[in-house]
């Protein structure tokens, strides 16, 4: 007789509602972003692939999944198959992890914030890899500029992160939205009695979250008008469709993850009715301003970028940092 | 460099390549890339009075590697043969190209005695789908031939033809 554990059974509801979340995202936030930049650019979007245009991820992912899957000559043939999944594979790992409310996690750790940050980091190497061994130029130059970004925007995004683990002295993610829970005023964005910085911090974690998904305005990972088609410049077919979703994926969990530890995850703003759709109500409208900020704002320039991050993100966050310290330290 | 070819499959289903025929006809990425003048009527036909992104043929993908369908804008000077062969090359499989004006589609007003240096016609160089004439054409006739492109593809077509007055 099977003896099936009823663990086991939880822990493989979770797997595949994880995956099918992630791929429903990455596949449906490509419509979202499609349609809102026809909005934004007085256009329509796509409207005639089934109604308003909802069909157009299908045809889309049916057609990349068909095309001839070229492998360039001189390719690293591992790398360069290997590379796509090192993009999305993460993105959907740091999942585990993500309280999405307060009894729908798949694995509560308690260094869970450590392990999103972890997983997130790899996302970097994937890119490097793909462009490395597809053995083109461009890509090479757009992985160096990636990596330099990434780089320069861990540094904010984590001094920013060591303030929040200083006000809540917790690294477990549930503990962290159940600290913040009753009303918008004790959410982590508004915690004045921390530090009067904290609506600074949450827009200083929003851009790192930006640059670090490479997202416009700093997406120097694909900045056509110089590196043809950056990283992804050789994959054809599903492998660019692939690091297209991991993209998306990865908005998904820096989003998420700024809901969860700014935002109060699935606390609802006046105390009523909490639950997971206050937790995706606020995913969406932070995803829908990261497709605004790229519809809206022209690409920086690298030095900008760099700029940005060393001359005003670092000292600013590591002001807060002070200053967190020292209110913890007399109030 | 070795061509990789695309075989046809051994086994085929019809239900199933008409799902792909058409889940294809309705995501033409068209490659970013311009020769001429008619590449100017091109960006119209993104932008927002025409909306290409109707179709879903919006995503003009800076690689070769990613786009389906070329569109050559303008006149292929010989010079310029070799770089539009090559881009051609490197589009994979199943791939489609739209001959847009005149000189791409025979040369236009290049084709005379002693010409010396255009190319007459993109067909010279590998296999045009669709021609648009024009000189250049208007964005309306570009939407107009790709919407012609996907009536090849399917075999029917989306709209109900317009007859002219």
């Amino acid at each position: 007789m099977f003896f099936i554990d009823a663990e086991l059974i939880r822990l493989l509801a979770f797997v595949l509602g994880v995956i099918g979340f992630v791929a429903l995202n990455a596949a449906y936030l490509v419509w979202l972003e499609r349609k809102e930049a026809g909005h934004i650019q007085r256009r329509i979007g796509p409207k005639e692939v089934g109604p308003f245009g909802l069909l157009q991820p299908l045809a889309d992912a049916l057609k990349l999944m068909t095309k001839n899957l070229i492998t360039p000559d001189g390719v690293d043939p591992i790398l360069f198959k290997i590379a796509p999944i090192l993009v999305m594979v993460p993105a959907i790992m740091s999942f585990v992890t993500l309280p999405f409310s307060d009894t729908l996690v798949a694995r509560n750790l308690d260094v869970g914030l450590l392990a999103v940050f972890a997983f997130a980091s790899i996302n970097v190497l994937g890119l490097l890899l793909g462009a490395w061994g597809s053995r083109n130029k461009y890509a090479v130059i757009s992985a160096a500029r990636v990596v330099s970004q990434n780089v320069a925007y861990e540094i904010p995004m984590l001094v920013i992160i060591v303030t929040l683990v200083m006000i809540t002295g917790t690294l477990n993610l549930h503990e962290i939205v159940t600290l913040q829970t009753g009303g918008f005023w004790h959410w982590n964005v508004l915690k004045f009695s921390a530090s009067p910085l904290m609506p600074v911090a949450f827009i200083i974690f929003f851009i790192c979250m930006l640059a670090e998904t490479n997202r416009a305005p700093f997406d120097m990972a694909e900045a056509e008008s110089e590196l043809v088609a950056g990283a992804f410049t050789e994959y054809p077919g599903m492998g660019f469709g692939v690091f297209f979703m991991g993209e998306y994926a990865n908005i998904v969990v820096g989003t998420s993850l700024a809901t969860i530890l700014f935002l109060g995850g699935w606390d609802c703003p006046l105390g009523l009715f909490p639950g997971v759709h206050w937790f995706l109500i606020k995913m969406y409208a932070l995803i829908f301003v990261v497709i605004w900020i790229r519809w809206t704002y022209p690409r920086t320039t690298f030095y900008g970028l760099l700029n940005l991050s060393w001359k005003i993100l670092i000292p600013v966050a590591f002001f807060n940092l002070i200053l967190t310290s020292a209110m913890l330290k007399v109030f | 460099m070795e061509t990789q070819e695309l075989q046809p499959p051994i086994v085929q289903f019809s239900q199933l390549s008409k799902l792909l025929d058409l889940c294809r006809a309705n995501s033409l990425w068209p490659m970013t890339f311009g020769l001429a003048c008619c590449a100017i009527e091109m960006m119209a036909t993104g932008a927002s009075r025409f909306d290409l992104a109707r179709f879903g043929a919006e995503v003009f993908r800076p690689s070769p590697r990613q786009s389906d369908v070329m569109i050559v804008t303008g006149t292929i000077n010989k010079k310029m043969a070799p770089a539009v062969q090559t881009l051609y090359d490197q589009m994979p499989d199943p791939k489609w190209v739209i001959a847009m004006g005149n000189c791409a589609i025979s040369g236009g007003p290049f084709v005379f005695e002693g010409q010396y240096n255009v190319v007459e016609g993109a067909s010279k160089l590998f296999h045009v789908d669709v021609v648009i004439p024009g000189c250049p054409p208007r964005p309306e006739a570009l939407i107009e031939g790709i919407l012609k492109l996907e009536e090849k593809l399917t075999g029917t077509r989306r709209w109900p033809r317009v007859e002219a007055v």
